[in-house]
This record gives C-alpha cells, structure tokens and sequence, in this order.
C-alpha cells in the first residue's frame, strides 16, 4: 500500500495540514520539560514501525508538494540551490544515496536499476522515469545534486572535507530556518555557525565538529533542531524575510492554534563513500498547534519549554513578538499534572 | 582595532616579513603605514622582490614613504576596480610561492582577498593589517546588490531601499557583510540611524 500524497500548499492560502497518522507519528523534539542546546548526536539507526525513522530517508504524505513548493522557490531565486565546482563527485555520491534510500523504503513509488554506469530511475509520484549514465553529467537534465534534490524531501548540504574542518561547498536550501546558503556557501563549520547564540561559548561546536568529521561510511548519525514558524511556510529564507516577516505581527489569541507551527528539523549527516564528502539533509517537519496539542502530553511539555526558553534563544529563534500569547494559550492546556519521559505521545 | 564579535567576522593580525622571493603589498590610505612600519623589520634588499599596488584615496598621503622603499614595482591606482585586472593579471601568473600581504580598509582587504581566494590561494597564508576607516561593505541579503563604505546602524540598501541591520556574519567569498531588512515585521518601526563604523 502506497502513500497517499496530499494536494497542498504552503504560501498563499496555506492549506497544509497533517492526517491524523501523521500527527502521531510528529517528531516532537523535547525529551523533558526544559530545552537547551546540547551535542545531541545519536546513530541514525531505522526505528520503529510508523515513525518517522521508519526509513532512513523519509518520504511522507507531504512529499509531492513539497516538491512543488521547491520548484516555485527555484523558479523564482535559483541561488539557493549552488555547487562549487570540486563538488561534483559529491553530488553524484549524493544522487546514489537519495536514490538507493527511496527505493528501498518506497518500492511502490521509486524503482532504481542498474546496468554498470547505465542507470534507469522511476520516479512514479512525480512522473519521471530517465534512464542515465552514472558520473556524466550531460545526461541529466540538471547537475546530480540538483536533479536528486528537486526529487527529495528536505534541505541538503554538502559538506567538503579539508584541513580538520568541514566546508559548507555545495547545497539545495529552500526549506530553511532562516539562513543564507548563497551568504555562507565556501564558509567552514564554526564561520557558519558563527551567529548562533550561546552554543560556541558552551564548545558545542567543537564538539560537534569532532563528532562529524569522524563519521564514517555506512555509519550515519542524527539529530533533532527546531523552531518555530508562523503559517506552515517552508521558505523562510532571509531572503524573503521582509515578505513573511510580517507574519510574525499576526498572531493573536483567536489564531494560534492556526497560525503558530512547530517546525522540526531532523538532520542527518551521511559520509559519502567517493568524494568522502558529508551530506547534511535537513528534513523539515511542520505541525500546527491545533494538531499538536491532540496530544496532552506534548500540549503540557511544549507549554513549559517555551514558557521557560532563555530569552537568548526565544529571539534568535524569532519568537519574541507571539511569545506571550502563544504561552498564554497553551498554558490552558497545562494542568501542571507530571510528563512521562522520552518524546512520544502517551 | 575592531569590538570582540563573532566567529565568521575577520581578524586582523599585523604585516611580518614572511620567507620567499616575491612579494605584493595591496593597501589603501593609511594602509601604507603598516607598509613602512613592517619594513623597518624586514631584512636588506626585502623590497627588491616586491610590489606595492596601492590606492591612496581622497587625502592623497603616504605616495612618497611607499616609493622610499624602492619595491621592484609601484603602482598607485586610483581606486580598487581600476585596480582590478592588473591584480588579477599578476594572480594568474603569479608562482608558488608569492606571498600577499593586505593593508587597509576592511574593503580592500575583503576585495583583495576575494580575488586572491578565487586565485586559489589559500586565505590562511595571506598577511593582513586594518589600518584606517572601519566602514563596512554590505550585501543586502534580499535583493543581492553591495552598498559600500556603510558607516551606519541600521544602514539603507543603496540598491533596493530596504532598511537593514548590519550583521557581524561576514562572507569572504563574497567579501562583504550581511545586511538584513531590521523592521521587517513591522515596517512601521523605523529604529534611529546611528554612526558607528567610522
């Protein structure tokens, strides 16, 4: 039984919404009633049945629009999508790895066969069925990074590695959470991370850069960020700040529940076996508060995380103008009771 | 000598002799005074295997102390995109080895190194001294285009108009700062214009 993908948007009249399986399946972020950052890197292992983790890569009820929404932000600025020229190898390796996963875990919606460097892709929810030679560039509509990309949910970075640091050389960015792939395309780890608020000061990422400049092929690793966005919006590029700024000042009592979306990235970091590059994919998830708080165990918890976030955090995360009243609202539904541990509904 | 700031900003450090034959100095203004300070430390006969390009700017000074060195080769430019395809030139012909050493503004440094970057040199081995204006080069995040010489915070985009915070984020490849639009929430809000890169 195959995925049924929903007709949707999200810009304009943001009709986007989760089906009830989806909802459950959310990957809330909060393991406890309290958030600061932490190195939460684990193995990126399959996980249960239902869950988001259920395939390494995931392809959900979304993917279709998605896709959609992609080639409307590509149409309309093509800088987010960029490669320097030693990262062609590595966008091959990535074409291999998106192609290989969605085939594996979606046999019904994508077929991958191979004929030595002749490839044959089926990509049946988007219609699309090229066949290829594998490394030959002019055989692809587009360079392998962005051929696979325009075909995969999420965002992606390819990371280059030299000099004990890891180079942030190639990318597809359109779903981001507020940060500029054409401003820090050549930057390494620290410099484009450089903005970010309280983590250098704790060696997070010294850590983290570790942690990811050993990881090895076969062996790929995870972990959850998040943020918050007004409207189920994907593009919220600096880029278009000054357009979907203004959503911020919309928020009011009445629409919370509506307007104000938990967005949740699952990033994974992969190496790659030709270019020994990493691959970086930021899977972004997105469930509105209405949806949320279905669950009163996550209504309870992400009352007390916001209520309670560092001021430091709430700005850098664009919270602080609906922060009052998002609290307010979801202090309705927190009866103080105690939250089981881990991060899955009851 | 720039505030404390964040990681991707640039750091400067001061001009020192470094071993090799070939030397080429890129400086502006006051940017010639690390000039003549390092070569009260550099060994005899240091400048014959150097060239000094240098873009004096408005007040026109510091032309006479630079030739005083007697470098192999010196140029005065008139600003840095005249400055550019000879610069460019010399890159691409230039032998494993040559050693780049920047002076001045934040601009020049930034520029000069955008092109030596694209040179394939690495930016680790370039000397670098501020000296001067600490007036910024801006890429406005959202239309693209590059305001120079911003003194201001928040400063307006000189190609589309948009209000913008300055960022410290800072992007050697494209050799600017960010600028991003400050009021885009509440266009209303119009935070007082202050000067604070001079």
């Amino acid at each position: 039984m195959g995925i049924t993908f929903r007709k949707e948007t999200f810009r304009d009249d943001f009709t986007f919404k989760n089906s009830p399986e989806h909802i459950r399946r959310f990957p809330f972020p909060f393991h406890e009633d309290a958030y600061m950052y932490a190195v939460n890197i684990e193995p990126h292992v399959v996980g249960p049945k239902g869950s988001v983790l259920e395939n390494l890569i995931d392809v959900d009820e979304h993917y279709v629009a998605e896709m959609q929404d992609r080639a409307l932000v590509l149409a309309e600025d093509p800088l987010r999508c960029q490669s320097l020229p030693h990262m062609t190898l590595a966008g091959w390796d990535l074409l291999e790895l998106l192609m290989e996963q969605q085939a594996l875990g979606y046999p019904e919606h994508f077929t991958l066969t191979r004929d030595g460097d002749r490839w044959r892709w089926i990509n049946r929810p988007l219609g699309i069925d090229d066949t290829f030679t594998f490394g030959d560039t002019s055989t692809l509509p587009y360079g392998p990074m962005e051929y696979i990309t325009r075909q995969s949910q999420g965002d992606f970075c390819i990371l280059d590695q030299r000099d004990g640091n890891l180079w942030m050389d190639a990318g597809m960015v359109t779903t981001q959470a507020d940060w500029s792939l054409d401003f820090d395309i050549g930057m390494n780890f620290f410099e484009w991370h450089a903005p970010v608020p309280l983590a250098h000061e704790k060696g997070i990422f010294t850590r983290a850069l570790k942690f990811l400049t050993n990881i090895q092929q076969g062996k790929p690793a995870r972990r959850l960020n998040w943020t918050m966005t007004v409207n189920p919006r994907l593009d919220t590029s600096p880029e278009n700040y000054h357009k979907w700024g203004p959503d911020r000042a919309t928020v009011t009592p009445e629409n919370v529940g509506d307007k104000v979306h938990l967005r949740v990235e699952l990033q994974s970091f992969w190496r790659l076996p030709r270019s020994n590059g990493i691959v970086f994919p930021i899977r972004c998830y997105l469930i509105k508060m209405d949806e949320l708080v279905t669950q009163p165990k996550w209504a309870r918890r992400l009352h007390r995380v916001i209520r309670d976030l560092p001021d430091e955090l709430a700005n850098y995360k664009g919270l602080t103008r609906y922060r009052p009243t998002l609290v307010e609202w979801l202090s309705k539904l927190d009866d103080g009771s105690p939250t089981s541990p881990g991060f899955g509904p009851d | 000598m720039a505030a404390k700031s964040i990681i991707s900003r640039p750091v400067y450090g001061t001009l020192s002799p470094q071993p090799g034959k070939h030397h080429l100095f890129i400086a502006d203004a006051e940017g010639a005074l690390a000039i003549s300070d390092m070569a009260g430390r550099a060994p005899a006969g240091f400048f014959d295997g150097a060239e000094i390009d240098f873009i004096p700017g408005p007040g026109g000074k510091h032309i006479a102390a630079l030739e005083a060195l007697k470098p192999a080769q010196f140029h005065q430019a008139p600003s840095f995109a005249s400055l550019l395809p000879r610069l460019k030139q010399t890159l691409a012909n230039a032998h494993m080895g040559l050693r780049l050493y920047l002076a001045g503004t934040e601009g020049l440094i930034g520029q000069a190194m955008q092109v030596a970057l694209e040179a394939g040199i690495d930016h680790t081995s370039i000397q670098t001294e501020h000296r001067g204006s600490l007036a910024r080069r801006m890429q406005c995040v959202h239309c693209k285009g590059i305001t120079e010489n911003v003194t201001t915070q928040p400063a307006t985009c000189a190609h589309c108009g948009l209000l913008l915070l300055v960022r410290d984020h800072y992007s050697r490849r494209v050799a600017a700062f960010q600028g991003v639009c400050i009021n885009a929430e509440d266009r209303s809000e119009i935070p007082p214009m202050e000067e604070i890169f001079r």
